[in-house]
């Protein structure tokens, strides 16, 4: 089989790798949800493993324990733990009054998103009709969300709680020495010191990205836009309706549009993705062989010139491009005055062009980075297999294709996927060059170079189309978690992450 | 005879070699030309971007005059400067915080963990920015300098893919030494970890403080309406959008970009070397 694979010519070889790529990919595809039963049982067997723990608990602990599924703390602190056991209380009250005072109001209303908004009052003093607010379904459900996350964490903390009460429990029982209260600190700087190093990081990251993102994808089965804009007016539950609209399956014209634009602007953006993370990569590469070319002087010079350019901020950088290369831009100006054009070329004004205009000047903005990443890895490629390419005759093309291509191609693949992934998502290029523009006729608020993600800008910003926008941006991360997924199981040296370590 | 085939491969050496230096004359030219373009336009005399020539017909200084005296450029460096200085700190205290723990200790939670933040960087960044902006809404924090500083350092988390791959570099019989010495957890990341971390704590600080100066899309629309509070980036962008200004702010756009670019880039190319380290590092396994 192996030997065969080497007789083949390169086409071939590049059939034979491209038919076994997709003959894998259902086999892959398989093999996933293959796992999921299994990974599954284990989560079950997690989950009825807490349940056992709270059962034994409630068994066999005594007075001291159980008092603590009720009133949190108590055992630890009955105990003498007062550490946890203050803070279990503390964090019990604390729960309770929120949900009392605050949050039970907002998680009530959940399922209607609010009754009545606001509500005309003639205000006697002043002589004029002035409003009175009352629900506001944006509040609610970001208030909703907020004491949801609370609930969960508040039954995280009152099962660690149970547990710690019974294990303290079985300490005594055991006649061992339970920790006195510094020893306890001293923990949170050894075993449990990733609990101190953690909390702060995972706090802000659950406070402004992940209620968010849950924010967000319960706001696209909503009707929220313009028009339903607390709190003036309410907004609703709608299904799937939004879905339904971007798919094209909606009954008002404008679906059929949108539709037409989200498969425009999908397109682009993946071939926007591809064009610009293999143009830097492969034309970064060749630049670092030619400055790293054996008898060529003043390698830091050139280097340090490609460098200085990445110092240069990028918005400065785009946004310089982008008046430069306008319709009345120092350019086109320069070249009418010499007399190399008669009209403005429209670097940024003509569909095709702007596209092209676009992935050049991200070539010109990202080829030293990846100058400058292929040239540590190319001193590490040994000398000596360039040395006996040499002397079987081979070309520096086909020593290119035959040894540095398939070397840096494993040892990069990471980059190259992570790459990938932030040009799918590359806001600055495109909005700071051409702004998405030039805008189009046939599509709904976007422009011929527009990302998904600067469409979803657009959306949000200038339009207020929230609903449709989170479906975008729900569709955004489908598309880029698949390809990921895909990416990362096909490239060796992500799997063997562990190895490494 | 040998020694004439020895002659044909120094002169095809040395042909090639020309050829190599003309392209990367070229290339060296088509990188700096812009910016030497944009560095004489900023001392350019002609009004905006009417001009048609590289080399303007007058040279002065007025658009630095103008640039501090009419605009708000100054508040906006400020703005910036502070922003980026506090989410510098904040940024590599947690990163490094981070980035110890996924490395060196481990817990239930830690292959989860790891997995559920490759997961929220799939997410578009600007698709949570709605909800962040009515959270920071609610709590009286928008167009105000210390909400953005919270937006940017908030997810500083996820940032710690680079910095863990160094410290899983660092031999772990370091650390087994010194806990068999007695010392804690903690005393081991300050006092053997992070000596040894240096430059990958100055990676971070570098990538940390450079990138508020560049961030558009958060930053415009937190401070959406309120000029006082941009960033140069939202501040400059301002000019370019607004059609009246475009023309006319031209030369004095480039003069801000001069005086944007100076400090940052000699930082960076003071740094070149450690900026260098981290990204090879980091993009590579093995």
């Amino acid at each position: 089989m192996d030997l065969e694979y080497l007789k083949m010519s390169p086409l071939e070889k590049f059939w034979f790798n491209f038919k076994n790529f997709f003959k894998r990919l259902p086999a892959a595809f398989s093999a996933f949800f293959k796992g999921i039963p299994k990974k599954l049982y284990k989560l079950w067997l997690g989950f009825f493993g807490i349940f056992i723990n709270i059962g034994k608990a409630a068994k066999d602990g005594d007075w001291k324990t159980r008092l603590s599924f009720g009133a949190m703390g108590f055992g630890l602190i009955a105990r003498k733990q007062y550490l946890r056991g203050i803070f279990y209380l503390v964090f019990e009250i604390c729960f309770v009054l929120y949900m009392v005072f605050f949050g039970w109001k907002y998680l009530s209303k959940m399922g209607s998103l609010g009754e009545v908004a606001r509500v005309e009052v003639w205000d006697e003093d002043l002589g004029i009709f002035t409003y009175k607010y009352y629900d506001n379904s944006l509040l609610i459900l970001l208030y909703s969300l907020l004491t949801l996350f609370i609930m969960v964490g508040f039954v995280f903390v009152w099962y660690q709680n149970v547990k710690g009460s019974y294990l303290t429990q079985q300490f005594e029982e055991a006649k061992l020495k339970l920790p006195d209260i510094k020893a306890e600190l001293r923990s949170y700087a050894n075993e449990n010191y990733h609990k101190s190093l953690l909390s702060i990081p995972l706090l802000g990251l659950i406070v402004f990205t992940i209620l968010p993102i849950f924010f967000m994808i319960f706001i696209a089965f909503t009707n929220f836009d313009k028009v339903h804009y607390p709190p003036k007016e309410l907004f609703q539950w709608v299904g799937m309706d939004n879905f339904v609209n971007v798919l094209g399956g909606g009954i008002s014209a404008n679906s059929k549009v949108f539709a037409y634009t989200f498969g425009e602007v999908l397109l682009w953006t993946i071939v926007w993705a591809v064009l610009a993370t293999f143009t830097n990569y492969i034309l970064g590469m060749v630049v670092a062989i030619l400055i790293n070319k054996k008898g060529v002087r003043g390698k830091k010079v050139f280097r340090t010139i490609l460098v200085m350019t990445i110092a240069v901020p990028q918005f400065v950088s785009l946004m310089f491009m982008s008046q430069l290369l306008s319709e009345q831009g120092l350019l086109n100006n320069i070249l009418l005055n010499w007399g190399w054009i008669s009209k403005p070329i429209p670097f940024l004004t003509d569909g095709t062009a702007a596209k092209i205009t676009v992935v050049v000047v991200n070539m010109w903005i990202g080829i030293p980075y990846s100058m400058l990443i292929c040239t540590g890895i190319l001193m590490n490629i040994p000398e000596d297999l360039y040395e006996s390419a040499r002397m079987d005759g081979a070309s520096p093309v086909r020593a290119y294709m035959k040894i540095t291509l398939p070397y840096m191609l494993h040892i990069t693949t990471p980059y190259l996927i992570t790459q990938f992934i932030g040009n799918l998502n590359n806001f600055n290029v495109i909005f700071l060059l051409t702004g998405g523009n030039p805008s189009s006729l046939d599509m709904q608020f976007a422009g011929k170079t527009d990302l998904l993600i600067t469409w979803l800008y657009k959306l949000t910003v200038s339009e207020s189309q929230y609903g449709l926008a989170s479906v975008i941006g729900i569709f955004t991360f489908i598309i880029v978690a698949v390809l990921s997924l895909i990416l990362y199981n096909r490239s060796k040296s992500v799997k063997n992450e562990e190895d490494f370590m | 005879m040998a020694n004439v085939k020895f002659r044909s491969k120094k002169r095809k050496e040395r042909a090639s070699n020309i050829i190599v230096y003309s392209i990367l004359i070229l290339i060296s030219a088509v990188w700096l030309i812009p910016f030497l373009i944009l560095i004489i336009q900023s001392f350019s005399g002609g009004s905006g971007m009417a001009s048609n020539t590289i080399f303007p017909r007058r040279w002065t200084f007025n658009n630095y005059v103008r640039l501090f005296t009419e605009t708000k450029f100054l508040i906006w460096y400020g703005n910036t400067m502070l922003v980026s200085v506090v989410v510098t700190i904040v940024q590599t205290v947690i990163v490094l915080m981070t980035s110890y723990a996924l490395s060196r200790l481990r817990f239930k939670m830690r292959k989860p963990l790891m997995n559920i933040m490759l997961i929220l960087g799939m997410f578009p960044g600007f698709l949570s920015m709605t909800a962040v902006y009515f959270v920071l809404k609610e709590i009286n924090l928008t167009q105000n300098l210390f909400g953005l500083i919270l937006v940017y350092s908030a997810s500083s988390a996820m940032q710690y893919y680079i910095c863990k791959g160094f410290f899983d570099t660092i031999p772990k019989s370091l650390d087994e030494a010194a806990r068999i010495d007695g010392a804690s957890r903690h005393t081991v990341l300050v006092k053997i970890i992070l000596p040894l971390a240096k430059p990958i704590i100055i990676y971070t600080i570098l990538t940390a403080f450079i990138a508020p100066w560049g961030e558009y899309m958060f930053s415009s629309f937190i401070m959406l309406g309120d000029s006082d509070k941009y960033t140069v980036a939202v501040g400059m962008k301002s000019w370019i959008d607004n059609s009246v200004l475009a023309s006319d702010y031209f030369t004095v756009f480039c003069a801000a970009a001069v005086v944007v670019s100076i400090p940052i880039t000699a930082l960076f190319i003071w740094l070149q070397r450690y900026y260098v380290e981290g990204i090879t590092g980091g993009s590579v396994k093995g």
